[in-house]
């Protein structure tokens, strides 16, 4: 990256100080063009703009910290300004996922924080004739070390912008930091407790019309006929639209994955349902319509060889001589991503011009697929991201901007598409169901000797295009990397062709089911090697010394191996999220009738250095809500081609009540920064289920646990 | 379509909808009070809760010819500064990740704290019926209690 081209004036914007600068960019850096801003006002407001959607996890209030730190802005003036609307003029794909903002960010913004101080303090020093290494900054001011010299960043940010853009200016000994670390109030709390805070459904545009969709029941399905008479005459409905559906894989790009369906459009969203409600349509279900049992559909694949995705040594010869050998399935159903806030999106197009607001975690994608709805070029659609009623991965689609476009364009006005929450739980990108076969070897001294995991799984990376090497790497992702000592390891995968269930990419993605393997069935060899299952970790982890002191610390803040109170049982798990380690050790009781119920949750993680601890708490206990409401009771079953659930009903999720108390330390790290969004989901049904059967003896193979009988 | 006359945050306004329109949908399209979330359109997870009288009610399953003359309080209206002690306590644990469910959140403390001014945890368990799919339970639980101190 040319370093000139990192960060420049662009310009003064109401007397004040704009600084463009670049994000690092995989893609090779294009002229100047900044993707982000700091904005100091003269009223000494400072704005940030970043690339990155908040839909919960605090990067919004992190992003701005590490700016502010540099700069050493006064917090109580920094704000977060809105996501910018074009992304095709963007340095790097805009998109937020993968536990990424805060690591792909970090660098950047600090050296933008640092040269605004930098050009701040030479614009003061200027201005009093004094040399710059004489002055210093603090809380939003400069001043002059042994004068009464001292300005605001809003008095000097005119005069800074006529200051050279320092090359490399220094950065703080992190030992320095005044707010990165530090508990701090994120910065958008409060529009969240008063009802200010906008999201998607929540946008209004003039002469806007609400939208509600009857989409085909069966995956591919399309509209054979329909009748809108009924709906037509009821007040308030405006038109009825048919749209045609897309398919979710790529061919080299990515699919969008709208579905056929009918759609009412009417003055207000009841009416729209209850439009909907009228119509009368007749579907071609197309070739799915007896899609079903998908797990024994996998079952039945499982004596394919698999493609390759790891081996390290022998593992079918070191399994044929071990002394002891065990062996075991694993499954876990499709599971839904279940944001509070449904799927929704608000587009009007116009002759040469389209908007879209949108709670998307995939702006680029977003406008990509809205440029070719609305039959215009990239530049000429504008994605206004709202805040987002969780994400998870669900977002990352653009579907539901694909509506949104089509019925704006069809009834040449803006329209907001809203879907129920059926619609959202019938029509989504689902986490893999898998089947896993798993076979290991002691040798005579109760070593490990030889692990062999087989997996069957439909890929989620079709969507791309071929795979490559006939693998999908996020459904390895905690299975061909795992961590202990074995000397003899072979994991392979079979690509289950069910193509017709649009899968996605769900908080945590492959590490969700492989955890769960993986550190149940190493449970399994503790018990079988007649070893404590921490002890027999820790021995085989001793090369990896990030996940021993992750596991050591969940550990011992747990009080592993110290009594609990009657029916209460402990288990461990550790998993990756690339670097971030993070280890949990969860106590469970299981009443006579087999009712679980999890009390309490230690969560040790290691992902470097801390942002926002306050942050990195929630991220922890919510990612631990979100893996137990998977484990307990997440399943998503396709019969006859369709979804069979359809509400909080029948997919339920963790409430109240079944919160377990999750403990959350912290190892004082100075590791490669990981991030924080995912990390704690993967460990949490290993270490429930393995607190199952040390308190029951029951091991859970089957996901969701439902009740242990 | 019939009209109705609401007292919604101490105004009374009139709508023009349908009899079965819950009033989630009045709110939200007629009145324009987005404060208050569509979840589930069952009342299953407690995103839609508004204050009827002094009770928390599920707005997504209530007809607005249901209401008569009971007055109706949404999150725009449970305090002018938004200085409602639970408000500030939710503000003092940073409660919200993503947000979308608070609005029904903060309804229902704050009616639990109406009826129940110091509720145990059981009592939370059982008034806190709303859903967080963020998992932000642990400190809605310590936000309750913080609530119930300032009393």
């Amino acid at each position: 990256m040319e370093r000139r081209a990192f960060l420049k004036v662009t310009g003064t914007v109401g007397a004040g100080l704009v600084l463009g600068f670049r994000l690092p960019d995989r893609h090779g850096v294009l002229p100047f063009a900044p993707n982000a801003w700091l904005k100091i006002d003269p009223d000494g407001t400072v704005t940030i703009t970043v690339d990155k959607s908040e839909m919960g996890e605090g990067n919004h209030t992190a992003l701005a910290m590490i700016v502010a730190e540099e700069l050493d802005a006064d917090w109580s003036k920094v704000k977060v300004g809105p996501v910018p609307e074009n992304p095709a003029g963007w340095s790097r794909r805009m998109s937020t996922g993968g536990s990424t903002s805060v690591r792909t960010s970090w660098n950047i913004l600090r050296k933008a924080g640092a040269t605004a101080r930098a050009m701040l303090i030479a614009a003061g020093a200027r201005e009093w004739g004094v040399e710059p290494g004489a002055c210093s900054t603090e809380n939003g001011v400069v001043s002059h070390t042994g004068t009464s010299h001292r300005l605001t960043y809003g008095q000097l940010a005119e005069k800074a912008a006529a200051i050279p853009v320092p090359p490399n200016p220094t950065l703080k000994d992190p030992k320095d930091f005044r707010l990165l670390g530090k508990r701090t109030h994120r910065l958008d709390t409060p529009l969240k407790v008063n009802g200010t805070a906008q999201f998607g459904i929540d946008v209004r545009v003039p002469g806007m019309l609400i939208a509600s969709i009857e989409r085909a029941p069966v995956f591919g399905g399309t509209v054979k006929s329909f009748d809108p008479t009924r709906a037509k005459a009821l007040p308030g409905v405006r038109q009825v639209v048919q749209l045609d559906g897309t398919t979710w894989l790529g061919s080299g790009a990515w699919g969008v994955g709208a579905t056929s369906g009918v759609a009412v459009v009417a003055d207000t969203y009841w009416q729209a349902v209850e439009g909907r409600r009228a119509l009368q349509i007749a579907w071609d279900d197309g070739p799915n319509a007896s899609l079903g049992d998908v797990p024994a559909t996998l079952a039945g694949l499982a004596s394919q060889a698999g493609v390759q995705a790891r081996k390290d040594g022998d593992a079918t010869a070191a399994l044929a001589s071990a002394a002891k050998k065990i062996d075991a399935v694993y499954t876990v159903p499709f599971l839904h991503h279940a944001t509070m806030e449904p799927m929704n999106c608000t587009a009007h197009v116009r002759a040469d011009e389209c908007e879209v607001w949108a709670p998307t975690q995939n702006q680029t994608r977003a406008q990509e697929v809205a440029a070719e709805a609305a039959g215009l070029p990239k530049e000429k659609v504008r994605i206004h991201t709202t805040l987002l009623g969780g994400g998870f991965g669900r977002r990352l689609e653009s579907d539901f901007v694909a509506e949104a476009v089509h019925l704006s364009k069809a009834v040449n006005a803006p329209v907001k598409v809203i879907w129920s929450r059926e619609d959202d739980t019938k029509h989504g990108f689902y986490r893999p169901a898998t089947y896993n076969r798993l076979a290991a070897g002691l040798d005579a001294q109760n070593k490990p000797v030889a692990w062999l995991h087989h997996i069957v799984a439909p890929p989620i990376l079709l969507k791309f295009g071929p795979l490559q090497g006939g693998i999908d790497r996020t459904l390895i992702d905690g299975a061909a990397d795992i961590p202990y000592a074995f000397p003899n390891v072979f994991v392979d995968q079979v690509a289950a062709d069910l193509a017709a269930i649009p899968l996605g990419f769900w908080r945590s993605v492959g590490a969700s089911q492989n955890a769960f393997v993986v550190e149940s069935f190493v449970d399994e060899l503790a018990v079988a090697a007649g070893r404590d299952p921490y002890e027999f970790r820790r021995e085989l982890l001793q090369s990896k010394p990030r996940h021993l002191r992750t596991l050591e610390l969940a550990a011992t803040k747990a009080g592993w191996g110290t009594p609990l109170p009657a029916g209460r049982a402990r288990g461990i798990a550790i998993a990756e999220w690339e670097p971030t380690t993070c280890a949990e050790v969860a106590e469970v009781s299981v009443a006579p009738d087999g009712t679980v119920r999890v009390h309490r949750v230690v969560c040790a993680v290691d992902c470097g250095a801390v942002v926002n601890p306050d942050t990195l708490e929630a991220q922890m206990q919510g990612g631990v809500a979100f893996g137990l409401s998977a484990a307990l009771y997440g399943e998503i079953t396709i019969e006859n081609g369709r979804v069979k659930q359809s509400n909080f009903t029948d997919y339920p999720v963790l409430r109240i009540p079944e919160m377990p108390v999750v403990e959350v330390y912290t190892v004082n790290s100075n590791d490669a920064l990981g991030g924080i969004g995912e990390p704690s989901v993967p460990p949490t049904a290993p270490a429930v289920c393995n607190a199952i059967f040390a308190a029951s003896g029951k091991r859970i193979r089957k996901l969701p646990i439902g009740k242990v009988v | 379509m019939p009209a109705y006359s609401l007292l919604v945050n101490g105004r009374r306004q009139s709508v023009d909808v349908a009899a079965n329109t819950p009033l989630l949908w009045v709110l939200r399209d007629s009145l324009g009070l987005t404060g208050t979330k569509f979840g589930c359109g069952i009342a299953q997870c407690g995103a839609c809760t508004v204050h009827l009288g002094t009770q928390a009610v599920r707005s997504c399953v209530l007809p607005v010819s249901a209401i008569g003359t009971q007055s109706i309080t949404t999150i725009e209206g449970l305090s002018a500064t938004s200085t409602h002690r639970v408000q500030k306590a939710w503000m003092a644990e940073d409660v919200p990740q993503c947000g979308y469910c608070q609005s029904g959140q903060l309804m229902a403390a704050a009616a639990l704290l109406r009826q129940t001014p110091h509720p145990t945890d059981a009592q939370i368990d059982v008034a806190m019926t709303n859903i967080c799919r963020c998992g932000t339970y642990q400190r809605i639980r310590a936000a309750i209690h913080r609530a119930a101190q300032e009393a």
